[in-house]
């Protein structure tokens, strides 16, 4: 190595002497990486809170799913801890295609495709329609712009109890109330703030000169929304899915709300299965039909992983 | 930025960025007719006395009286006082201790993270429901704790009026102190590599230092996470509904909820206007002060 | 002999796979300035972040005032360490980002008194005491970040790039006052830049470092005139040296270099060894060392074409082809010339630096 030889060659201008003392402290004293015991108390104190947080968090699911695969006369005699003894999916298959909400017996399927009919087209809508608006806000600002903004935001923080009679009228007069139109509409009203935020932030984000060589080239607000922006734009597209998705899967309120029972998101019809009075409480089928209900979410949230985290740091915390 | 184009004949100002203006046409409506219209249509109509239907028949501060003579109601403000208190101590406290043992460069910091935000992904129907579950007296956690010989123990939040709202606790911060530690950790890792190493070389113990020197640095993420917090707990609702339906008796019921079954269920429009204006005022306290530290005090943000 | 205030011995440290500080081994004398200069990546910052304790080296040892340090905490290892970012502690006062650290350690009131004041006045930030760092400009705030290393009454201070988040103007103040500081204090002071100005300016020595590994260790002298091997030639000078690739050759007693089809005589470099016919090396020559146009007769002389002109105001830049290769050349700055005049060049040969083309070390 040429480096090294450079190098001698000016060590060697150190007198002998000093060579000496510092050979002799060499041998003695600490050398190299601190020890360090992999079971100090720092460790231990840090892992083992982790680790009993971890089961804390842990422990429902792993109930959830134990109970679900157990048949009901396991379950009245045993404990929710322990594994079956006898694995049956026979709780699943009624969850999902028998079990009774006190107004039909569909089980969650009729729920699912539902909650599929409504998360689906709600998602684009509330992405599209946030999408062009953040990119206005971000580029095309006029007059007032800012004040609407304002409100937006504000209004992601009124209470949804506030504003969902007004909605029902407003439905209600557009003919919509109780479809699944009308539920979508509701989702992308709501959806609105936080997305056109994310949405603005980011496109203020990216490099103005951009835009304005765009501009200078003659594009206009579409061509550039759809040959720039959009193409750019991609991570936090994902973003806004995963949001979405989750969002409106999880939603209970609105789906009571703005639908008739049988357009009724599996959330609800899940709570309407678990919590009905009639007949015998079967708690493997409802522990099958919860998982069933939190997969699609999970699905996404395992899925998505990193994009996840981000998505609700941008949701929560602006810019 | 957006008037670059002033050619020789100026046009007017409506032609101007008229694209943009059609598609903001969506989000003015929103923010005009459904926030804010809406909001107005709210709380003038609590000063009626609607019932099935909305009418414009003025009886003054009639609805409030009521609602503030109602039991059920005065439960509800009860229970999302004390709700509200210990669920923002301690997703605070918990989110930022774990925030910071995760910081403490750790192996694995990637599986404790998907374990603890998980819950954050399911509903409050699934939550409420699991919780509901392990709570079960009869076959839950108190079962199994007397099954190892502990025979007197007793945890049943769900069916004792007294402590329900803490059963309610419990799930609740299951499912969004991982929200919060996620926040605290993004804050800690903004913080400058070089403070910690200053810390270091002028010998601050480590606890000294996040007491004195960390979190006063993170004081707008601490504020944010609060907002977010609380405007979630004002909201509380579904995990009411999945867990307890507001009972046993009226022992677990929240604002939401009352505002629900007044207007939907009761038919009582009157009293839902009102009780969903208090919860409007409530929300108005938390956000107002600092709405106005965030964007009256500097405008540095355009 | 001065004695050894801090000594580096066989560092190395990974990360991993990746090897950023390689046997790494160096002395800094007492009261010594000592700067680490380098491109970034280059291990300068992380060869400072080991001796002040705040990386955990892989293997070696290091001594501060003879004593084994290489397991201390930091704030044991007798310190002081100034941030690029400065590292204020935003909520407090300067006073208080001044005191925290010794009122942790139990320092006496009244010492801690004595220490800030002695501080302020030395680094003149006596009216700044009560105010927070955002109240502070950007050199207010790094003499603030002095001043805190200098209260701890340490014999060794540490800079990771103090200057770099200043404007060029507030840079050259702070440089010239940090040499003043190290003259009337006299500590010991590891110094890391990537700025060769700052290196040039302050250092009693310079470490040019590349890929974890010191090139040069000497006086800003002699790195600059002569330059130990190919790297430190072209990181050290703006612009850069010119290189001619060529080949030794020898005739009549004197010795050419043989580059791009013209001789280079180089009978009057100072070689370290006798030259040897074949050699494929590298001649470098800095930019103040060509003169223009001033040759007289007999000596060795050149013809070149002026192709741009930089004037710079006391100098004047000539960037020039030289049989069909690009090189500049410095003069005074009133002497112009137009693109395309033909100029001839003169080389002093005995500033030059001439390298092996294979080992890159000076010859």
């Amino acid at each position: 190595m040429p480096e090294i030889v450079a190098f001698n060659t000016i060590d060697a201008g150190i007198e002998p002497e000093a060579e000496k003392v510092q050979a002799r402290a060499t041998q003695a004293g600490p050398r190299g990486r601190k020890p360090r015991r992999a079971l100090s108390g720092r460790n231990i104190m840090i892992y083992g809170t982790l680790i009993v947080v971890a089961l804390y968090y842990l422990l429902p699911l792993y109930v959830m799913i134990m109970t679900s695969l157990k048949g009901m006369p396991e379950i009245r005699l045993g404990n929710i801890f322990a594994p079956p003894l006898e694995i049956t999916f026979e709780p699943w298959v009624k969850a999902w295609s028998s079990a009774c909400t006190g107004l039909n017996c569909d089980g969650l399927s009729r729920g699912f495709w539902n909650s599929v009919r409504i998360t689906v087209p709600s998602t684009i809508v509330s992405i599209a329609i946030a999408s062009i608006n953040g990119y206005a806000l971000a580029n095309w600002r006029f007059k007032g712009a800012d004040l609407f903004f304002t409100i937006l935001i504000v209004g992601a923080f009124i209470p949804y109890q506030v504003m969902i009679y007004p909605i029902v009228i407003v439905l209600r007069e557009l003919g919509v109330y109780g479809s699944l139109t009308g539920l979508i509409i509701v989702h992308t009203i709501f959806g609105m703030p936080i997305l056109t935020l994310l949405f603005r932030n980011y496109f203020a984000g990216l490099p103005e000169e951009l835009f304005k060589a765009a501009r200078v080239d003659g594009a206009g607000f579409w061509t550039i929304y759809f040959r720039i922006m959009l193409p750019m734009s991609m991570p936090i597209f994902v973003v806004a899915m995963i949001l979405q998705v989750t969002g409106i899967w999880n939603d209970f309120l609105f789906g009571v709300v703005f639908t008739r029972p049988e357009y009724y998101p599996m959330t609800v019809q899940l709570n309407n299965i678990v919590n009905s009075v009639q007949g015998v409480k079967e708690y493997n089928v409802n522990m099958a039909a919860t998982i069933l209900t939190g997969a699609v979410p999970l699905f996404v949230y395992f899925v998505s992983g990193r994009l996840f985290v981000r998505g609700i740091a941008a949701g929560a915390v602006k810019g | 930025m957006a008037g670059h184009t002033r050619g020789s004949g100026r046009p007017n100002q409506w032609s101007r960025n008229l694209n943009a203006k059609f598609a903001s046409v969506p989000m003015i409506l929103t923010a005009v007719v459904i926030f804010l219209g809406g909001t107005i249509w709210t709380v003038v109509y609590s000063f009626t006395n609607s019932k099935l239907l909305p009418r414009l028949s003025f009886v003054g501060l009639d609805q409030y009286e009521r609602l503030w003579a109602a039991p059920r109601w005065l439960m509800s403000v009860q229970n999302l006082l004390i709700y509200g208190f210990f669920s923002l101590v301690f997703s605070l406290v918990i989110g930022f201790v774990l925030a910071a043992l995760m910081d403490q460069k750790i192996r694995f910091e990637n599986t404790f993270r998907t374990i603890m935000l998980y819950p954050f992904a399911l509903s409050f129907i699934v939550t409420g429901l699991v919780w509901q579950w392990l709570l079960n007296p009869e076959f839950g956690i108190q079962s199994v704790v007397r099954s190892l010989g502990w025979t007197s123990f007793a945890f049943d939040p769900l069916y004792n009026s007294n402590i329900v709202i803490y059963g309610i606790l419990i799930a609740a911060l299951w499912q969004g102190t991982g929200l919060v530690m996620c926040l605290m950790l993004a804050g800690l890792r903004g913080i400058d590599e070089d403070i910690w190493k200053a810390t270091r070389v002028d010998g601050i113990p480590m606890w000294k230092t996040y007491l004195l020197v960390i979190i006063p640095m993170m004081r707008g993420v601490f504020i944010t996470t609060l907002v977010i917090i609380a405007s979630g707990i004002v909201k509380v609702y579904d995990l009411v509904v999945a867990q307890t339906s507001g009972g046993p008796g009226i022992a677990s019921e929240v604002p939401a909820k009352y505002v629900y079954d007044y207007m939907f269920q009761a038919q009582n429009l009157g009293q839902g206007f009102a009780a969903s204006t208090m919860m409007l005022v409530t929300v108005a306290i938390i956000i107002v002060p600092w709405a106005y530290l965030e964007f009256g005090g500097g405008r540095k943000r355009a | 002999m001065e004695n050894v205030s801090v000594s580096v011995k066989d560092l190395s440290l990974s990360f991993g796979a990746v090897t950023v500080l390689d046997t790494l081994n160096l002395d800094i004398k007492d009261g010594e300035f000592l700067v680490l200069l380098g491109s970034s990546g280059c291990g300068k910052s992380t060869l400072l972040n080991c001796i002040a304790g705040l990386l955990d080296v892989s293997d070696g040892q290091i001594f501060i005032k003879n004593k084994n340090v290489t397991w201390e905490e930091p704030k044991d290892r007798g310190i002081g360490m100034v941030f690029q970012s400065y590292a204020l502690y935003p909520q407090m006062s300067v006073e208080k980002n001044l005191s925290f650290g010794l009122q942790v350690a139990k320092v006496e009131k009244t010492e801690i008194d004595r220490r800030i004041s002695r501080a302020a006045e030395i680094l003149q930030i006596q009216p700044l005491l009560k105010r927070k760092p955002a109240e502070l400009s950007g050199g207010q705030r790094q003499r603030v970040a002095i001043g805190r290393a200098l209260v701890r009454d340490v014999d060794v201070f540490l800079f990771d790039e103090p200057l770099s988040n200043l404007d060029a103007k507030l840079r050259s103040e702070l440089r010239v006052e940090i040499k003043r500081l190290h003259q009337s204090l006299k500590n010991t002071m590891i110094y890391v830049t990537h700025d060769q100005i700052e290196a040039l300016t302050l250092a009693d020595r310079i470490a040019v470092m590349k890929s974890g590994v010191i090139q040069q260790l000497a006086d800003p002298m002699t790195i600059y005139n002569a330059p130990e091997n190919l790297f430190v030639a072209g990181f050290i000078g703006s612009p850069s040296m010119n290189f001619f690739r060529g080949e030794l050759q020898l005739r009549d007693d004197r010795a050419f270099v043989h580059a791009n089809g013209v001789d280079f005589d180089v009978s009057a470099y100072p070689s370290r060894g006798p030259f040897k016919a074949g050699q494929k090396v590298v001649l470098g020559v800095r930019p103040e060392h060509v003169r223009v146009d001033e040759a007289s007769s007999g000596q060795p002389s050149h013809q070149a074409v002026v192709d741009i002109e930089e004037p710079m105001g006391a100098d004047n830049l000539l960037w020039l082809k030289l049989a069909g290769q690009s090189m500049s050349v410095r003069i005074a700055g009133q002497r112009r010339y137009k693109p395309g005049t033909a100029v001839t060049l003169s080389f002093d040969m005995a500033v030059a630096s001439i390298f092996d083309a294979v080992s890159e070390n000076r010859l």
